[in-house]
């Protein structure tokens, strides 16, 4: 392997360095936009059991190509622009909705090392990035000029902005006990203390002194993606499809595939940042990306249970839940973690 | 052209453009995004003098906060752009003044020495540390003012806004949560009916 990439090194000279950056940005992104896929494809058969139905399975084997199916089906449906819309900013929406998306995972580590970009202030800039995805929502409910998609875009952006002051604070209570903002460093951490050192590392991850940041880290990220129950963004009920209402064909699956790289995101830094990344749960297992990928699997598995268990909140009630409930709750649980690490108490030297 | 010097005077480049469009479009939505085009552009220049920190925090708070709250407000508002360019010949005197004094300052700061010094060197080591520790200890002072600024000015602007109408029926989520089914369904257990 290695003199394969020093001979490639040799033969490409200066333009080695933007082709290796290449090859790994295809290589994390080419596996995201089929976990996308078939993420739709779990998604509708989960919830369809849960339901007591089958779910897609016509096309090919059990369904299994129902995806490559939808996906050919956006890429032929006609873009229609409606005609008072912004032509311009109509369809930078879209595109504002997927770049930020793809461009976090730039900073997400997903096994020692294996990261694009391991820069020190990652948390910093995935938090950035993160409050970017809100643009996409609000330029193409203003864009489409209709009263549903402005509605939608207006709830988005209130609810994103109100969660993403609870995820922040959440946030802050992890690098505090960090003591970094390098992702990366923030898993390996996690793999020390009492509790690894006796062979059970999963006692030693941040979830358990943070548990109620893990908790409402986790909630506040379902509302980030305007997924159910706090899809009010998208409520069909009462705005339609919200800002996506006059999208059609690959427009239209530009926000879909935004949302779920979204959810897969929020999967992957919620098990990053509480439950130890790519460490194992035990000592005398190795750890690895298979440790990462489970623990994200569980994460959108909840997503789907979360979907098909609650129903949609009222408007009044995500604003409450989320600056009356989860923001006094991050507040409080700062102050105690940081009086806590100041005590000989303190279990994070 | 080094990469650095290519990345620089892209974003330059987009930071300029940016400023522009911020100033000259006509639409009041445009010209925010224009200005949302401006900031990230900043952000990359300062990711280049290694100030990652500040680039990070920039686009966070600005980009991620400020402007989308700005974009809901314009969007909010029906703007009438004739009104707004009513008063243009009587004010041009005033904003040509204006405008004459902010140029000849930035002359003269550009063209005095305190500002053609060398960069400082960048230093190894986590940017976000170092502003911490200096924030911290050496102006931890001046840190606490603009924390008590930006309070009383939260209050004041909460305070301002806020209206209480008592003529209106609203909701209480709280008492709706509070509700017991007790309250609400009693059940009764009654005989069955014989003939």
């Amino acid at each position: 392997m290695n003199e394969w990439l020093s001979l490639a090194q040799g033969w490409l000279g200066p333009a080695w360095p933007v082709v290796w950056n290449v090859l790994k940005i295809i290589v994390l992104l080419v596996p995201l936009l089929l976990a996308v896929a078939y993420l739709t494809y779990a998604e509708r058969k989960i919830i369809g059991y849960m339901q007591v139905r089958i779910g897609p399975n016509r096309v090919g084997p059990k369904g299994w190509l129902q995806p490559i199916a939808d996906a050919l089906k956006l890429l032929f449906k006609e873009v229609i622009v409606p005609s008072q819309a912004n032509k311009v900013l109509y369809f930078v929406g879209p595109a504002m909705a997927l770049a930020p998306s793809l461009l976090v995972w730039a900073a997400v580590p997903v096994n020692d090392g294996w990261v694009i970009a391991d820069l020190d202030a990652g948390l910093l800039f995935v938090m950035a990035v993160i409050s970017l995805e809100v643009y996409g929502v609000i330029i193409a409910g203003w864009a489409s000029n209709s009263k549903y998609a402005f509605l939608g875009a207006m709830r988005a952006s209130a609810q994103m902005i109100s969660y993403e002051v609870a995820m922040g604070f959440g946030l802050i209570c992890v690098l505090l006990v960090s003591g970094t903002l390098n992702l990366s460093e923030i898993v390996r951490q996690q793999g020390t203390g009492w509790f690894a050192d006796h062979g059970l590392s999963f006692l030693s991850w941040n979830w358990l002194p943070l548990l109620p940041i893990a908790v409402v880290y986790f909630i506040s990220g379902v509302a980030e993606t305007n997924r159910a129950p706090f899809d009010l963004p998208e409520g069909e009920s009462e705005i339609v499809a919200g800002h996506m209402v006059e999208y059609s064909g690959m427009a239209f699956a530009l926000f879909f595939l935004a949302e779920y790289a979204n959810m897969i995101l929020v999967s992957f830094l919620t098990s990053i940042l509480f439950f130890g990344g790519w460490l194992s749960p035990v000592a005398f297992l190795p750890d690895g990306l298979h440790w990462l990928l489970i623990k994200a699997s569980v994460f959108l598995f909840l997503y789907l249970w979360i979907r098909a268990t609650f129903p949609r909140f009222r408007y009044d009630h995500v604003m409450r839940l989320g600056w009356k409930v989860f923001v006094p709750i991050t507040i409080v649980w700062l102050l105690v973690v940081a009086v806590w690490m100041l005590t000989p108490l303190s279990i994070w030297r | 052209m080094d990469v650095v010097s290519f990345v620089f005077t892209l974003f330059a480049f987009f930071l300029l453009l940016g400023a522009l469009g911020t100033v000259f479009s006509r639409n009041p939505v445009a010209a925010a995004m224009w200005l949302v085009l401006t900031f990230f552009s900043a952000g990359g220049v300062w990711l280049l003098l290694q100030a990652e920190f500040l680039a990070l925090t920039l686009v966070l708070v600005y980009v991620g906060a400020v402007m989308v709250l700005f974009l809901f407000v314009v969007m909010m508002l029906d703007l009438n752009l004739a009104k707004l360019r009513e008063g243009f010949w009587h004010n041009a005197p005033l904003a040509l003044l204006v405008g004459g004094a902010l140029a000849i300052e930035l002359y003269l700061m550009l063209t005095s020495p305190a500002f053609h010094r060398a960069a400082a060197p960048a230093v190894a080591g986590s940017n976000t540390k170092m502003i911490g520790e200096v924030l911290y200890t050496v102006y931890a002072y001046p840190f606490e003012v603009a924390a008590m600024i930006l309070v009383v000015a939260m209050i004041a602007a909460v305070t301002l806004t806020h209206r209480k109408r008592s003529d209106v029926r609203v909701v209480k989520p709280e008492e709706q949560i509070a509700v017991k089914a007790s309250e609400r369904l009693k059940v009764v257990s009654l005989p069955a009916e014989k003939e």
